[in-house]
């Protein structure tokens, strides 16, 4: 009973992270209409920021976000304006461009081997962390302390963006523009940096996820791959656009993945996972939690 | 100088040439109607002056500014609004948060509060239904939220775009009835219809298009008692 309890505190901790990664990819799609392919690639640069600010400042983990945040936010605005904005521009009566998809591949590519490049192929870990395999134990059931932290980082981060985006003038004219581009540049709002506002805000998140992740994960050039599928899986089941559907539906794989080897083999639980994705490919296209008009 | 000044315009969509040597203009303080069929080029006008589109020759200016290479917010700013065919609400948002987007733009952003007065005060209807998401409410309450987002923009020129479209006869006349209200507040007015009938007894002045041109144009009086119109567009 205690296994299965464990389980699904587990679950839901890790499974909140992996929301937390696909945060970013859904704010995306949300405004731009675009599956951004570099989003794991924008999660590897945020560990990265992460690792080398904890490593050089030694401060804690969970402080360098004063850091990490406004320079993935930067980088992601500025990768928008600069790299994808004029794509946009050359297929503006396109509303889904897949030029724009290819644009974001060759970005997660480029980033990818970059990294390989400067900083090598080998996985790194902070050292001295204070976060660095700490357990809460309950009588016989033990917490993981850093994902206890990402854990509370998802939650406030996902309800600080839907805060933003319904409470102040910019969050409305995000939500306008991905609601009908058109109708609000009549209102005077500058679709192109609505856009590159939403990419900021992605990218941030991924980079705050990259946060959550240094403290028990390895930060290698590639590492953005494992969670690029999950993201992927994650914002479909919730929902594509939508920010609680996007924890949500994390937590459900999360779930997934730590109580199922409890009952089976754990190779069986990719199987369940993939498994209901098609199912919800099936039955409901929109997503868990997703809305059934069109944005 | 005219307020607005449209001169030989050349539009197309894409190869598709829909406007032809186009000139108009509007006074200050005008409501001018702009009548044709379908696929007359109505709405293709209305947004090359808001920046939707852009003219392959020809001028656009307002208050003596050049804008038929401006972008849309751009336009806004200028003091343009124009209130588009179909209403393209935000569906997803709440009527109230619909007023607020309307108010964005710089020379708005500071009177939201007032003019969400304003609107209500024209529309009662909205501020019963204000915390509402904008795709529950009916065909003619919608319209209201179009032209209550409009008016939040504080134009200089308002242009509606068929605020008549599918509504109920004793809603049309409503419609038209507020607009006629908004000009006689000293908003000018650019209506583009096809309710030929209604859109001229309120306008001063009218252009007919046909084909991407203007066929006729003259005092909203003289086009009701013309003969070709009252064949082709009132039916009489």
């Amino acid at each position: 009973m205690n296994y299965i309890i464990e389980g699904l505190i587990n679950g839901i901790l890790m499974g909140s992270i992996y929301g937390l990664t696909a945060l970013g990819l859904t704010i995306i799609f949300g405004v731009l209409k675009v599956i951004n392919f570099a989003h794991g690639s924008l999660l590897m640069v945020g560990m990265y920021v992460a690792y080398w600010a904890v490593s050089l400042s030694g401060l804690h983990p969970y402080l360098t976000l004063v850091v990490v945040v406004p320079v993935m936010y930067l980088f992601g605005y500025y990768l928008q304006d600069i790299v994808i904005k004029p794509i946009f521009k050359a297929e503006r009566e396109v509303r889904e461009p897949i030029t724009v998809i290819i644009v974001t591949t060759g970005v997660w590519y480029i980033l990818d081997n970059l990294t390989l490049l400067v900083f090598g192929p080998q996985y790194r870990s902070i050292q001295d962390n204070p976060l660095r395999g700490k357990m809460l134990e309950f009588g016989e059931m033990l917490i993981s302390v850093p994902k206890l932290w990402g854990f509370f980082a998802a939650i406030i981060t996902a309800g600080s963006v839907y805060w933003f985006l319904q409470k102040t003038r910019t969050g409305r004219a995000i939500r306008a523009t991905s609601l009908d581009r058109d109708a609000a540049s009549l209102m005077g709002i500058k679709q192109y940096r609505v856009y590159n506002i939403a990419f900021g805000i992605g990218t941030a998140t991924a980079g705050i996820a990259g946060v959550t992740l240094v403290p028990f994960y390895n930060v290698f050039p590639t590492v953005g791959v494992l969670f690029d599928i999950k993201g992927f899986i994650i914002v479909v089941l919730g929902g594509l656009g939508s920010i609680g559907g996007a924890i949500l539906g994390g937590i459900i794989i999360g779930l997934i993945e730590s109580v199922g080897p409890q009952f089976m083999a754990a190779t069986w639980t990719e199987a369940i996972v993939y498994g209901l994705f098609l199912l919800v490919l099936f039955v409901k296209p929109s997503g868990l939690f997703g809305v059934r008009y069109d944005w | 100088m005219a307020f607005l000044e449209v001169k030989n315009i050349d539009v197309y969509y894409g190869d598709v040439q829909v406007i032809f040597d186009l000139s108009l203009h509007v006074e200050e303080g005008e409501v001018v109607s702009i009548i044709g069929g379908n696929g007359a080029g109505k709405s293709t006008l209305l947004k090359t002056i808001s920046g939707l589109l852009h003219p392959s020759r020809g001028e656009v200016s307002f208050e003596g500014n050049a804008i038929q290479a401006a972008s849309p917010d751009k336009i806004v700013e200028y003091g343009i609004v124009q209130v588009p065919e179909g209403r393209r609400l935000f569906t997803l948002m709440t009527v109230k948060d619909n007023l607020v987007v309307g108010g964005y733009n710089s020379r708005a952003s500071q009177h939201v509060d007032k003019m969400i007065d304003e609107v209500y005060t024209l529309f009662p209807r909205l501020s019963e239904r204000e915390s509402q998401l904008a795709m529950t409410l009916s065909g003619g309450e919608q319209q209201m939220v179009a032209i209550g987002r409009g008016i939040m923009a504080r134009p200089k020129l308002l242009m509606l775009d068929e605020p008549s479209l599918g509504l109920a006869p004793l809603l049309i006349k409503n419609i038209f009835e507020t607009v006629r209200k908004i000009a006689d507040q000293g908003t000018t007015v650019l209506l583009v219809e096809q309710d030929v009938k209604h859109s001229l007894s309120l306008s001063d002045r009218g252009y007919v298009l046909e084909h991407g041109r203007v066929a006729m144009e003259g005092t909203a009086k003289t086009l009701l008692d013309d003969p070709h119109i009252k064949t082709a567009y009132l039916g009489l």
